[in-house]
């Protein structure tokens, strides 16, 4: 599930903010409670806090006092905007370093990319 | 807050346990590394107050531990010897457990001695290692104790008994929180429960942090030798290998994305670091490093 690359809390909220952009999670949608996150996931609860404290305060969730954390809700309209302006420096810049590699031009990637319109 | 103040252990000339100081806020899991015979036992036997070190103190919330019953109640040490006799009968440890620790939940032990496939009328001196070993976590998760405190509590247990034992301890974590400490020489499969890592080299605290803040720090770099030794220029080598005009380093710390990816163009190609490999580097013997020339 989790892997050694990056600090699983940051592994963590990326999950549900994929989970938000996918619409698993809805706006309002409760989210599980750490100790209910750590049980599933068989981490330490603290981790499991961490992420879920990341995500209140990008104001991806908010805190119910007593009841629980939900998904905030303009999280998945912002995630997208974000996701958005990070999709050329993330996705095709690494792409065109890839094509210039193997030698394809900026031509052909145009003409593949209409032929899929 | 326990806290170990300037504690050395001393065997003759030999230092297990040089002037540590170490601070451990209550209700966390510690997972505490480090080689054979870097001093793990003689510091965990200190903490337990097993053991009177050479020098320094142990408080446990500002009270000094060592001959402190109302301390020692709460204070749960499992080791490899268990302290048992080999006569007595699994049930007879169980009753002597239940008058010694106050948070003694009988019905949850007898569930981890099903669990583990173990009778209450097996004797001590008849167990396997790996047995012993799971009867130790038994005494260990069931005593409730406030300080737990496990020694190498796997040894001896099978992948599917360490997987039980691991799974119990988070679970009976979560439903009574207290402060446990575990050491152990099988990092990657138990550091999701640790909050903390203490890392013991020499009997010094190599590194105490949140496990976590050790994942994705260290990176290994490879490529041709003279772009890999001007990339590493600036930090810190923790290991090295070349093969002909290929060379390899493994580099501590976290790196900047825009130095990775100026790496990449450069024709270098870049490797995370898995938890047990950098525990390994950190406690290998430092080496003369050539790369930062």
């Amino acid at each position: 599930m989790f892997h050694d690359r990056s600090p699983i809390y940051l592994q963590i909220a990326d999950g549900i903010k994929n989970d938000v952009l996918s619409g698993a999670l809805k706006e309002d949608d409760q989210v599980m409670s750490t100790n209910q996150y750590a049980a599933f996931y068989r981490i330490n609860p603290a981790t499991a806090a961490k992420g879920f404290a990341q995500l209140v305060d990008e104001g991806v969730l908010y805190k119910r006092r007593g009841i629980g954390m939900f998904v905030s809700p303009d999280a998945p309209a912002k995630l997208r905007a974000e996701r958005r302006q990070r999709f050329f420096a993330e996705v095709v810049d690494p792409m065109l370093e890839e094509a210039k590699r193997v030698g394809i031009g900026v031509d052909d990637i145009t003409h593949y990319l209409g032929s899929r319109r | 807050m326990i806290e170990l103040r300037g504690v050395t252990v001393r065997y003759g000339s030999t230092v297990a346990v040089d002037n540590v100081d170490l601070e451990l806020p209550t209700g966390a899991i510690y997972g505490l590394l480090g080689r054979n015979g870097s001093g793990k036992t003689s510091l965990l036997s200190v903490l337990a107050s097993y053991r009177k070190p050479s020098a320094g103190t142990v408080l446990i919330d500002g009270e000094a531990a060592f001959e402190n019953p109302r301390l020692m109640r709460q204070t749960s040490f499992i080791r490899d010897t268990l302290d048992l006799s080999g006569s007595d009968r699994i049930s007879t440890v169980f009753a002597v457990a239940r008058w010694l620790r106050p948070g003694w939940d009988a019905e949850y032990a007898g569930k981890l001695l099903d669990l583990f496939e173990l009778h209450p009328r097996e004797r001590v001196g008849g167990l396997s290692r790996g047995e012993r070993s799971m009867l130790g976590a038994t005494l260990g998760l069931a005593g409730r104790a406030p300080l737990t405190i496990l020694d190498e509590s796997y040894l001896g247990m099978d992948a599917v008994a360490r997987t039980l034992f691991y799974r119990e301890l988070l679970d009976d974590y979560l439903a009574h929180p207290r402060t446990i400490v575990l050491s152990t020489h099988l990092i990657e499969e138990v550091a999701e429960l640790f909050e903390r890592v203490i890392i013991m080299d020499r009997g010094r605290i190599l590194l105490h942090d949140e496990t976590d803040a050790l994942r994705g720090r260290g990176v290994t770099v490879t490529g041709p030798a003279d772009l890999v030794t001007a990339f590493a220029a600036g930090h810190t080598v923790l290991g090295e290998h070349s093969l002909g005009t290929v060379r390899a380093l493994t580099l501590d710390g976290r790196l900047d994305p825009d130095e990775i990816a100026r790496g990449e163009r450069d024709g270098l190609s870049f490797g995370p670091l898995g938890l047990q490999e950098l525990f390994v580097h950190l406690t290998s013997q430092p080496r003369p490093l050539e790369a930062s020339r």
